[in-house]
């Protein structure tokens, strides 16, 4: 807004740089959206080549998605995909609510050193902690292969636990207090006046969720030996890896597994693309 | 006086509660940070085999010893030189295609929210479906090559030692470049417009404005690309070890953490991945510092 309105350059000017603006616009968008045009076209083919030929719909066939179904039990992969990704909001939901709330209205001690420590776990790359999590959780604990394995490092998202207590710290302490005054207990508070009203952050917290356990290969790919027992971006790594044999377009099976591994989080963003505005991704990692 | 009287009782009762609340994600904390991050140092120090679940075995002290295996493994020192290429290839990219994009995004424009979109739809998506398609690019009769022809890299793109790391760096570059976009688009909203007046009036052009007023204006959400970045880099895995085949020739496009995943799990030698562990924490904080001293001089 502030470069176009800050001036007012002749018409012209304006109009080219408007102009400037909208092909720098256009050629990045291209530059991100190809791959993916790319990818739903190529799991359509027939023969999946890669050529532009493969660029251009046609012998269009559901063949590859029913390749890659038999190849690594999709729906088996959605499912473990979708209960781990479940496990990992729900909690994030109860228990993050419940801090963030806490973090913002709740007078308790230490308060400010967890918040402090809050920040800090942000900071720290989760990939590190990788080995002695995998020491603990599977070799200790014995949770290889298991649910509950693959969800406890993720289980409460702090970045959604930081973002909760940013909304709920902009409501007015003084409608809390008159709740309080009137008897309701702060569980009450929390889910009759806080939640409903802070009902656009919880959108914005369940899809910075939500892409987190849905797209991470790493972790499962270390406590899920079992193929039964793989998410899905664990199975399609694999067969991106060694199983393209087993099938007789592996690209097109291939494109079509990583259509199925895309769109949710995609259809997700797209829907929910209102709310989730540059205001919650500032406040959610601004230190 | 009155205030503070009124507002005691709600304190006490609010005191309890608050810490019942926090319990969950403290322990959550605990389990998650603080004690991994304990036994790392723990088993660094020590000789660490896997075991089966409940056996003992001997865990001796060793000192330095693993540390000094990650210092003197050629393999450690090529891993840390790759993400070193890879920063200097990601962070300048990052910061100028992510400022030029969300400065021409913050203005009036016919189909803004498309633009928002199309820019962040491959940071919403899991890095396998996009590894996939970019091995399905920039394979050996990949699209890219086809299209070059005979200008097409021998050996290509993913299995050539001098591009594997380049090659990842642009990918992660062209991931994760809309979150920064958005980014910077919020921090725009903080640069005063009257700057642009003042500037304006100056007779300062487009050009001249833009690196006169908006880029020390967002100098602080550069900061936080600039850290980012080094992060992402420090936690690069999926990359070397999906789209170069496990780290490229020679380890030519291997990561710390891949080496820490090949060397710990599947090796065996978690003692050596531990120590491995510590020094690129230590690596990153001191980065991170130094980074932040750069990009923040002059404010």
């Amino acid at each position: 807004m502030s470069t176009t309105t800050a001036t007012t350059p002749p018409r012209l000017w304006g109009r080219l740089s408007r102009t400037v603006r909208l092909v720098i616009l256009l050629i990045g968008a291209v530059a991100f959206l190809f791959p993916f045009y790319y990818m739903v076209v190529g799991s359509l083919r027939g023969t999946t080549t890669g050529d532009l030929s493969s660029a251009v719909p046609g012998d269009l066939t559901g063949g590859n998605y029913a390749a890659i179904n038999s190849a690594i039990s999709l729906g088996r992969s959605l499912l473990n995909s979708g209960i781990m990704t479940g496990g990992v909001l729900l909690c994030t939901l109860v228990f993050g609510l419940l801090a963030g709330y806490a973090l913002a209205q709740l007078h308790f001690r230490g308060r400010g050193s967890l918040f402090a420590t809050l920040l800090l776990v942000q900071m720290i790359p989760f990939q590190l902690l990788m080995l002695p999590l995998y020491v603990l959780v599977v070799r200790d604990y014995g949770l290889g292969d298991n649910y509950l394995g693959m969800i406890l490092p993720f289980a409460i998202n702090s970045t959604a636990v930081f973002l909760f207590r940013q909304f709920f710290i902009q409501m007015p302490a003084s409608l809390f207090e008159a709740a309080r005054i009137d008897g309701a207990g702060e569980l009450q508070i929390l889910t009759r006046i806080a939640i409903p009203m802070a009902r656009p952050a919880l959108l914005s917290g369940v899809l910075l969720t939500f892409i987190g356990p849905w797209n991470e290969f790493l972790w499962p790919f270390l406590v899920t030996k079992n193929t039964d027992m793989q998410p899905l971006a664990v199975s399609l790594a694999s067969f991106l890896s060694n199983l393209q044999g087993t099938v007789a377009n592996p690209t097109g099976a291939l494109m079509a597994g990583a259509c199925v591994l895309a769109a949710p989080a995609v259809v997700l963003f797209l829907l929910f693309q209102r709310h989730f505005t540059s205001t919650d991704i500032d406040s959610g990692t601004k230190g | 006086m009155t205030l503070l009287h009124t507002k005691a009782p709600a304190r006490r009762s609010t005191s309890r509660i608050g810490a019942l609340f926090v319990t969950p994600y403290v322990l959550f904390i605990l389990a998650v940070f603080a004690v991994p991050l304990g036994y790392t140092v723990w088993i660094s120090f020590h000789r660490f085999y896997f075991t089966a679940p409940g056996a003992d075995a001997d865990t001796p002290w060793v000192g330095l010893d693993n540390y000094q295996a990650v210092f003197t493994d050629p393999v450690v020192g090529r891993a840390f030189l790759n993400i070193l290429i890879f920063l200097v290839i990601n962070v300048p990219l990052t910061v100028g295609l992510s400022l030029v994009l969300a400065s021409a995004l913050n203005a009036k424009l016919p189909f803004r929210s498309f633009f928002r979109a199309a820019y962040y739809v491959p940071y919403v998506t899991a890095s396998v479906a996009l590894v996939a398609v970019w091995q399905f690019l920039f394979g050996g009769d990949g699209l890219v090559n086809n299209l070059l022809g005979g200008l097409a890299p021998d050996p290509s793109w993913l299995v050539n030692s001098e591009l594997a790391m380049p090659v990842i760096a642009f990918f992660v570059t062209w991931k994760q470049l809309g979150f920064f976009v958005m980014l910077y688009l919020a921090a725009l909203q903080n640069v005063g417009k009257e700057l642009y007046e003042a500037a304006s009036v100056d007779g300062a052009g487009r050009i001249r404005q833009f690196f006169s007023v908006t880029v020390p204006g967002v100098r602080p959400a550069t900061t936080l690309v600039v850290i980012y970045a080094i992060i992402t880099g420090a936690n690069l895995f999926s990359e070397p070890y999906l789209l170069t085949g496990g780290g490229g020739p020679d380890h030519a496009s291997a990561s710390p953490v891949l080496i820490m995943y090949q060397k710990g799990i599947e090796q065996g030698h978690p003692d050596f991945a531990a120590a491995l562990g510590i020094v690129l924490v230590a690596v990153v904080l001191a980065v991170s510092l130094v980074a932040r001293k750069l990009t923040e001089r002059g404010n």
